[in-house]
């Protein structure tokens, strides 16, 4: 109740700007994880014009086929891929956290690098499972 | 740590300043432990439908089970992902004009494309 009554503003601590931080793991973890998110957001346009386009026909179907198999199409589909593995298990790790479990020091690094690991993994096993669905080298 | 600020109704309400208490952070967790499992039936949805023809992709995606499957996920993600754009444009914009239009944007995308991803899926169930 005294802060009130003091006239002149006392000096508070300043948070420290995000350049002066040693870029480390666990950060860069972070930022990527808002950053799949976002990239998740606007891949569900992809989604809706696939969907939308199947629901209207052959020929608007293979528009989309076409494009998706382009090297810009295949590019946006692989980005999309590690994306969503990479923000699945990041935000495991957020539910993991959550729970109260995970904040030791190498807790917090043996996560990051999990999902790290975990993330490119996944989306190179899905996309080898992928070629062979599609028929494999031919 | 003591608030002086805060009246003791507004203490024992919970709310807080935003008037909707931790009801945002609690939805963005019960949709994201949703997603685990959604997401997973999401990609190997897309993986059985990879390389079909058009026939037969529509069959597949008609189908009860993989249609009521997608809806759950179209649904989910919507929700999830327009809580997630609004932390994320709180967090940035400052300028209550653009705050103001983001935030609307971002609800107006969010139902467009659950409508739409929803409508294609419900006419392709009672199509084929
Ligand atoms: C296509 C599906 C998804 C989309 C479009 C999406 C989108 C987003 C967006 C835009 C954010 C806000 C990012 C931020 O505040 O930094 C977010 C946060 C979050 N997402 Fe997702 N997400 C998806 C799938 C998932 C899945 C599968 C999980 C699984 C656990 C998940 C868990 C989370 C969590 C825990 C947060 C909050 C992180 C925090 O508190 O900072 N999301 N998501």
């Amino acid at each position: 109740m005294t802060e009130a009554k003091t006239s002149a503003p006392r000096a508070r601590p300043l948070s420290p700007h995000l350049q002066i931080y040693k870029p480390m793991l666990t950060m860069m973890m972070s930022i990527a994880h808002r950053i799949t998110g976002a990239t998740l957001y606007f891949g569900m346009i992809v989604l809706a014009w696939w969907l939308i386009s199947a629901a209207v026909g052959p020929n608007a179907y293979a528009n989309v086929e076409w494009f998706m198999g382009s090297i810009v199409g295949r590019f946006i589909l692989f980005g999309y891929t590690w994306a969503l593995t990479h923000h699945m298990l990041g935000g495991i790790r957020h539910l993991i956290w959550d729970l109260g479990h995970g904040f030791g020091a190498q807790e917090r690094e043996w996560l990051a690098a999990a999902t790290i690991v975990g993330s490119v993994g996944l989306t190179i096993a899905l996309w080898t499972v992928g070629y062979f669905v599609m028929g494999g080298p031919r | 740590m003591s608030a002086p600020h805060r009246t003791p109704l507004s203490q024992v309400r919970g709310l807080g300043a935003a008037r909707s208490g931790t009801s945002h952070f609690w939805q963005q967790r019960v949709t994201s432990v949703a997603l685990i499992s959604l997401s997973i039936a999401f990609v190997i949805i897309v993986l059985l439908l990879l390389g079909r023809t058009h026939a037969g992709v529509i069959q597949i995606l008609g189908s009860p089970i993989v249609a009521i499957l997608m809806l759950l996920f179209i649904f989910t993600t919507a929700y999830h992902m327009w809580l997630g754009m609004q932390e994320i444009i709180i967090d940035y914009i400052h300028d209550d004009w653009m705050k103001l239009m983001l935030l609307m944007t971002n609800t107006f995308f969010c139902c467009a494309v659950g409508l739409a991803c929803t409508f294609a899926i419900l006419k392709l169930s009672f199509t084929v």
